[in-house]
């Protein structure tokens, strides 16, 4: 008998080929897509109550989104010829469009847009700073240091289109994360369309609960007066995502239960043995049900401020677990059964190795580096802007404001 | 320098002896013939498995582990033995991917049989589908390869095949599977597994040679391939495969 292994796997099972790092790899790409999504309500949809978080939104999803390629080199056989999907794609590979995807996001989406929106400040930045701080600037200027109304309309313009198209590409980008895993049909437990949807649906609650957090987080670190319009609009929206994201999960599940094909005995069996912990309890119960059931407290009854802030931190909070477990039950659990459907293993997660716990922290860590550094680079804060806000409705022309 | 009669002869059986001796070294060593004697598009290859011979010596397993320097505890082929009661619900076993044979059966109670599995080298292969590079291909002759100068080892291709036959090779860190012997086949060989099977229960079959036995047993026998429902075009066919088989 083969530790942790119960009933008959196929010889070749009993490992598990994708370990904690392909966990994290949706996981993290959902927080890239949710946080832009959230963004965008402020900037196409005009919800003005988000204005705060538009920042540090799209500073939250660049953050993210690089250190989203990070878990996969690691988890590579080959690092060194991931380029190779470059150079050769495979056209008929969900995972060849990886590299696409991920490069168009970046450069078009992310990178033009917090340059569009950054712009201006850069320009100011480069010209009143000194030092290697201001070499810094310089370069971020791209030799663009026209910063005139007339062309501070054209960077909003822009702005606007490369969002308008960044909404789909969001959802490109998760989307095709879930068909990843939806599309192999040798595995029932990922099989299905409602596969990217899903995906797309859980990225956007755990992007909005980020930011939700990372906004009172450095609102309390700063001292500064919480927005509670802003909280209160995230919260919502973060709860009406939620529903839409539980239901679609739901339909999975009676779906499953119902049709009861040949996987449906050992899936059934597995949700309540091994992964009653992390599917039940914890994406379910933990995850799921209580945040849902905090927001939606906000929504019925009116609770003080403080009051109204802690349940949102503990909603969010409780989200963010609620979705890495549901990353989890998705790329651990679909491999803890065997395809004879006949037997379990376990997944053995080592600790101080290339594919262990400790890298996995590290690159659990990084995005929040890299976000620190990039809020010192380019404050996101409304308070203390250089330069007036970008025009919505003309604000540049009526701020009076003439670049030097 | 003058050559007799005698030297000719003497010379003429010194050469005899060494042009037979390098033969016999040949045959020894299996040297191939010239390999632009093999030619792609003449061979469609497969295997027929003929599950009432198969006696579960693990011959197969041990053999394709030797000759194709397979890392301990995985398995390009592997046997499993299967024990159906009356519910129909099978008990499967496969110690060590049957490579020491089995134990002796305890249950008298229940028909049982062994079941040899092997990639079933898919005309439509899920695992080639998915490879982002292009690493795991199908041969012009329907061998499904892997190229392990190109393979990133991401492991999609692992999760894709329904039936379990790809692993990571621990050193090489690229997926390894079974290559039908390609090195073999391509010259004029059968597989390894097919050459240590006392029973005949593996045969290496070739779809595009007329006369190879393989129409011969398709037309007279029931064949099943592994999971059909699963489209792939399996060219792995079972005779009298039992439906409790996974």
């Amino acid at each position: 008998m083969i530790p942790g292994v119960s009933g008959f796997m196929y010889p070749n099972e009993v490992e598990l080929q994708w370990s904690l790092l392909i966990v994290l790899y949706p996981y993290i790409t959902g927080l890239v897509a949710g946080a832009f999504i959230l963004a965008s309500l402020e900037r196409v949809f005009k919800v003005q109550a988000v204005r705060p978080t538009y920042r540090l939104a799209l500073l939250t999803a660049l953050s993210f989104l690089l250190v989203a390629p990070l878990p996969l080199q690691l988890h590579l056989g080959h690092p060194e010829r991931s380029f190779e999907m470059y150079l050769t794609p495979h056209r008929s590979s969900a995972m060849a469009m990886f590299g696409f995807v991920y490069l168009w996001y970046l450069t078009v989406v992310l990178l033009l847009e917090i340059w569009l929106e950054y712009r201006a400040e850069i320009v100011h930045l480069a010209r009143t700073t000194t030092g290697l701080t201001r070499i810094i600037y310089k370069a971020l200027t791209l030799g663009s240091d026209n910063i005139s109304p007339h062309a501070r309309r054209i960077d909003d313009r822009v702005g606007y289109a490369v969002t308008v198209i960044g909404i789909p590409s969001a959802f490109l980008l998760h989307g095709y994360v879930g068909f990843i895993f939806g599309s192999i049909k040798a595995n029932p437990w990922w099989s299905t369309p409602l596969m990217p949807i899903v995906f797309l649906f859980s990225a956007m609650v755990s992007g909005i609960a980020a930011v939700l957090v990372l906004y009172v987080a450095s609102m309390k670190l700063r001292k500064t007066p919480i927005d509670m319009r802003c909280l209160d609009t995230i919260a919502r929206y973060l709860f009406y995502t939620f529903l839409i994201d539980f239901t679609l999960e739901m339909l999975d599940l009676v779906h499953r239960t119902y049709e009861a094909d040949e996987s449906f005995r050992s899936l059934d069996f597995m949700v309540h043995t091994r992964l009653w912990g992390s599917q039940v309890v914890v994406q379910i119960i933990l995850g799921t049900l209580v945040p849902i059931a905090l927001l939606a407290s906000t929504q019925l009854w009116k609770f003080r401020e403080a009051a109204r802030r802690a349940l949102y931190v503990i909603a969010a909070g409780l989200t963010l677990v609620g979705i890495f477990a549901m990353r989890w039950n998705v790329v651990i659990g679909g491999q803890l059964f065997s395809k004879s459907f006949l037997g379990y293993t376990s997944y053995k997660m080592e600790f101080a190795t290339r594919e262990g716990l400790l890298p996995a922290i590290l690159l659990m860590l990084l995005p929040f580096v890299i976000f620190l550094v990039l809020i010192k680079l380019l404050p996101p804060w409304e308070e203390g802007k250089l330069l007036p806000s970008r025009d919505r409705e003309g604000a540049v022309e009526q701020s009076g404001y003439v670049a030097p | 320098m003058d050559i007799t009669r005698r030297d000719l002869f003497q010379l003429g059986g010194k050469l005899l002896v060494l042009a037979s001796a390098g033969a016999t070294l040949e045959q020894i060593t299996g040297a191939a013939p010239a390999p632009d004697a093999y030619k792609m598009a003449d061979h469609w290859w497969g295997m027929i498995i003929d599950i009432d011979k198969c006696i579960g010596c693990g011959n197969c397993v041990r053999a394709c582990s030797a000759e194709n320097s397979v890392p301990q505890g995985y398995f390009r082929t592997w046997v499993e033995r299967y024990q159906v009661g009356e519910d129909q619900r099978p008990v499967v076993e496969s110690p060590n991917g049957g490579i020491a044979g089995f134990p002796p059966l305890a249950r008298k109670d229940v028909k049982s049989f062994f079941v040899p599995k092997l990639c079933n080298h898919c005309a439509d292969s899920p695992c080639v589908q998915v490879c982002p590079v292009g690493a795991t291909f199908v041969s012009p002759d329907g061998v499904v390869l892997v190229d392990e100068s190109y393979c990133l080892g991401c492991r999609y291709c692992v999760q894709a095949c329904p039936y379990g036959c790809r692993y990571l090779h621990p050193t090489k860190k690229t997926v390894d599977k079974c290559s039908l012997c390609y090195h073999r086949i391509t010259r004029g060989l059968t597989t390894a597994c097919c050459e240590c099977c006392p029973t005949g229960a593996r045969q290496l079959v070739d779809f595009k040679n007329p006369k190879d036995p393989v129409h011969e047993f398709l037309r007279n026998n029931k064949v099943q391939i592994l999971k059909p429902y699963m489209a792939t075009g399996a060219k792995v066919y079972y005779k009298d495969l039992d439906g409790a088989v996974r």
